[in-house]
């Protein structure tokens, strides 16, 4: 039995490694990006010089062999569905009889004026961070577009340079379509203390670009003119569907695929961000571009490479994020505002938060978001799996703290 | 609104030329200075001129601004290290007779000292905090690039000069004299030289150290308490001691680390014992109880913290001035099984020493003859001198603060091996949080691969780990928490490879575990 993987990433990884520990099948792992799997998560901090890149791979080199995990450093252009074989850029074939693509995503872009320009990119793989690397060892000021965690990410990694930052946020406030108003303004409060400049409200309209080809400013749809040499584009991801596109798989957004990862081509499964459940679970999206995400659906597809698909369902909803010195952390259903039926209870201090969504009718919690405060991911999984009410959770909340000892508690109270 | 410190600037600009090409002359003066020391005298006094005039040209070159850019603090803080080592050149040369050497030496600690606090306040004391570890890479002095060859050379250089050529010390050892006198009544020798410079590092460094973490009250209280252990148990409260004609007692010391304590005869604890007075003896038998009974009970409630992180003198040092150098222990699986190899070696070797020598002692000289204080002082030659002194700090630019903590020390050893079958203490991972950004393994002064078990959701029970709570404080996921707790569960399996992370969290902790 023949298993390639298409994608190194957390997502075909994790799918390879739960194939091994079941059965000795010869496993491929095919990657147009790193010669070894390594975190992506940990992009920023290869720029920022707090790590270097072979710090950021979790597996030492020979884990792979001594794993029998056969890994080739080569783009993947198309798949031959027929003859059952991935085709790469240089010719080579390689033949399997069971295919997860795990292809991951690629940065949006939007049409702008100048969003091919120089200086301009996303940041998602290692050759993005290369590129950025290269770009902005002269720069002085930049901008960057977008107020997800990759737009939040980029602009810390030009700050720790030097380098003058203008953060342009479509939102009114930070991640309104996520945050309360004071849990936005606490985001808001740890981005301008870093000396990042924070525009909200404010959209892209083009990028200015001077007689070499290169991005020298940003106009924005208000009129204004922002300086900058070197543009973050981090307006989200989609699914990379090129080679799925390419070999007649059915994709949408991202590669079709049932609850069991089965896409429209027998034995041929897809996996993370590149997937698209053609009927999404309750209360979640057909496309989940988590890191957690991926590493989950990494191991339930493992099921389905080895031969006896099982039918998928998310884990209790969980992530996790840092605004610079901010960290971030949710676990359940926590919406920006909450609806009919629900209530919430927020403390601060100024500088920490929590806020619990709970049911009116019987006060059952539903979620929680902490900003600065670390929480136990199983005291919170134990409580929202058995229905824990506000009381039960408010009276054991020492319970649930994960910060380092002597860290003073703040007050969390009915 | 404050703006991170410009400084820390990674990209290639003019400002960063500069600072490299000063630092590249401040390290060749650096090694003229040492090659003085070690008396070889090649150019006679011109080189020694040389070097302060190179240090001196570091001190200007840093300190001059770009147009329009005010003199920051950290431009402020690193002239006045490189004016303060540029005094000390001139002293140690003997130049300036005029000027009393002691005065001389006195300026130049007090600007490194102050340059250092300076530098660490335009760093670190801005803003709320948090953890700064960026440039780390692309600093050479902090990743193993030729200054940090230059200052390994320097401090190997002293301790050599230290152990075996003390009188090439002597004008350093006198300008501490009035310092001794005040505290003891007799002049200054080169231990006590040391043993000040040494306090006055865990000072100096615990203070920049504390700026550093500042928002993190687990690594503030355990600065505080390296500082006060390092400051009194270690260097006030022996030498009083001394001025009271008791023992000069370490009573932050005991075996195997300090194995003298419980040896016998005179190059052991008999003359402590045999002092007039009870002090003596209730030191000997405080030596043995802290050993036998203090440490076990202790390690089981703490874990090999209480003693690593919080109170030895080696680890106080590690913890302050090797702060910078924690990234360069190496994490590979083949150092560890080297080090499980010596460290355990160590400490069967110190055990069976101390067996023979108390037989030999039963013996009245039956079994080693004359040979036992041989024994000891090889012992103290090697593993007290040459491992921890020379290659145990003179190492740390290039392998990190903690190799003799982690290959060579015999306490580290009984510490270890209680802590990883029989503690309370662990450092628990957070479910399926870890990211695998490998932070926690990097910034790991023990060179434990702490990732491997975060993403693995298995807690980390390590033998080596001395809880000083680098990997929580720069995890960026709140993934890892250091606590005491109950021995159920401490162990708990690879949790994300075994089943899925739903089914472990399935699990009752909230009612079977109490956290506190």
């Amino acid at each position: 039995m023949r298993i390639v993987i298409v994608g190194n990433g957390i997502t075909g990884v994790t799918a390879a490694r739960h194939v091994r520990k079941a059965a000795d099948h010869s496993i491929t792992i095919i990657s147009g990006e790193t010669d070894f799997h390594f975190a992506r998560t940990a992009l920023m901090y290869i720029y920022m010089g707090d790590l270097r890149y072979e710090d950021t791979k979790p597996y030492a080199d020979e884990f792979w062999a001594r794993n029998g995990l056969e890994l080739v450093l080569g783009h993947a252009v198309r798949v031959d569905t027929a003859a059952r074989c991935v085709v790469l850029a240089s010719g080579e074939r390689v033949s399997y009889d069971r295919l997860l693509l795990a292809t991951g995503s690629v940065p949006n872009r939007f049409g702008w004026e100048g969003e091919y320009a120089e200086g301009v990119q996303g940041l998602y793989s290692l050759q993005d961070l290369e590129r950025m690397e290269a770009s902005t060892t002269d720069v002085t000021s930049a901008v960057v577009v977008g107020g997800g965690l990759i737009g939040v990410e980029m602009a810390e990694m030009l700050a720790t340079r030097g380098i003058d930052v203008t953060f342009v946020v479509r939102e009114q406030r930070y991640m309104e379509y996520l945050l309360a108003p004071d849990e936005s303004s606490l985001v808001e409060s740890a981005i301008r203390a870093h000396g990042v400049t924070l525009e909200l409200g404010a959209e892209l309209k083009r990028i200015e670009v001077d007689e070499a080809g290169r991005a020298c400013a940003t106009h924005l749809t208000d009129g204004r003119r922002i300086e900058g040499s070197f543009v973050g584009l981090a307006v989200g991801v989609r699914p990379r569907i090129d080679l799925a596109k390419a070999s007649g798989i059915e994709s949408g957004l991202g590669i079709l695929v049932d609850d069991h990862f089965r896409t429209s081509t027998e034995n041929v499964f897809a996996a993370g961000d590149c997937a698209e459940f053609r009927k999404p679970f309750p209360g979640r999206k057909p496309v989940e571009q988590l890191w957690y995400t991926g590493r989950s659906q990494g191991r339930q597809v493992a099921a389905g490479l080895l031969g006896s698909p099982q039918a998928y369902e998310p884990p209790l909803f969980f992530n996790s994020a840092k605004f610079f010195d901010l960290e971030y952390q949710t676990y359940g259903i926590v919406p920006a505002a909450v609806s009919e039926g629900q209530q919430e209870q927020f403390w601060t201090d100024g500088e920490r938060s929590i806020r619990i969504v709970y049911r009116s009718a019987d006060q059952v919690v539903l979620g929680v978001n902490a900003f600065g405060i670390r929480l136990r991911q199983n005291v919170w999984s134990h409580w929202l799996r058995n229905g824990a009410t506000l009381d039960r959770v408010l009276a054991g909340f020492d319970q649930c703290l994960f910060d380092p000892e002597f860290t003073l508690r703040m007050e969390v109270a009915a | 609104m404050e703006r991170l410190d410009p400084t820390l600037a990674l990209a290639s600009g003019p400002s960063k030329s500069t600072s490299r090409s000063a630092q590249v002359m401040a390290g060749l003066a650096l090694l003229l200075g040492v090659v003085y020391l070690f008396g070889l005298h090649p150019f006679n006094q011109p080189p020694v001129l040389v070097a302060a005039v190179g240090l001196l040209l570091s001190a200007a070159v840093i300190a001059d601004r770009p147009s329009g850019d005010p003199l920051s603090g950290s431009r402020l803080g690193k002239s006045l290290i490189f004016g303060g080592l540029a005094f000390g050149v001139l002293a140690l040369a003997g130049l300036w007779r005029v000027i009393p050497d002691w005065i001389l030496l006195t300026v130049s600690t007090g600007a490194v000292c102050a340059g250092t606090v300076v530098l660490a306040r335009a760093r670190y004391g801005h803003g709320s905090g948090g953890i700064r570890n960026h440039g780390v890479f692309t600093t050479p002095m902090l990743s193993r690039g030729g200054v940090a060859w230059i200052a390994a050379i320097v401090l190997t250089g002293f301790y050599v000069l230290l152990y075996w050529f003390p009188q090439s010390l002597e004008g350093i050892i006198r300008t501490i004299d009035p310092i001794s006198y005040t505290l003891r009544g007799v002049p200054s020798d080169q231990w006590f030289m040391y043993g000040t410079f040494y306090s006055l590092a865990v000072l100096v460094m615990g203070v920049r150290a504390l700026y550093r973490y500042r928002h993190d009250r687990y690594q503030r209280w355990r600065t505080v308490s390296v500082i006060l252990a390092q400051g009194f148990l270690a260097y006030l409260l022996p030498h009083i001691l001394a001025a009271f004609n008791e023992p000069e007692f370490y009573f932050s010391y005991f075996w195997p680390l300090k194995p003298e304590y419980l040896w016998p005869g005179d190059f052991g604890s008999g003359w402590i014992w045999n002092h007039p007075g009870r002090l003596g003896r209730f030191m000997v038998i405080w030596g043995a109880v802290i050993s036998f009974v203090g440490v076990p009970v202790l390690t089981y409630y703490f874990g090999k913290r209480w003693y690593c992180s919080w109170v030895c003198g080696c680890g106080c040092l590690a913890e302050t001035a090797g702060d910078p150098y924690r990234h360069l222990a190496d994490s590979s699986v083949r150092s560890w099984q080297i080090e499980r190899w010596m460290i355990h070696g160590v400490l069967v070797l110190v055990t069976f020493g101390t067996a023979i020598l108390w037989i030999n002692s039963a013996m009245e000289g039956g079994l080693l003859g004359s040979f036992s204080g041989g024994f000891a002082r090889v012992y103290g030659f090697v593993f007290g001198s040459v491992f921890a002194g020379v290659i145990g700090v003179g190492f740390y630019p290039l392998m990190g603060a903690r190799v003799w903590c982690r290959f060579g020390c015999p306490q580290a050893a009984i510490l270890g091996l209680i802590q990883r079958f029989y503690s309370r203490f662990r450092i628990t991972t957070n479910g399926g949080q870890c990211i695998s950004c490998g932070n926690c393994t990097t910034y790991c002064e023990m060179g434990i691969d702490v990732r491997w078990y975060a993403q693995r959701g298995q807690n980390i029970v390590r033998a080596s780990c001395v809880g000083c709570g680098m990997c929580a404080s720069v995890c960026p996921r709140g993934v890892l928490k250091l606590e005491n707790s109950s021995l159920e569960g401490r162990l708990n399996g690879p949790v994300l490879i075994t089943s899925d992370e739903v089914d472990v969290l399935e699990e009752d902790w909230a009612a079977s575990v109490s956290w506190k």
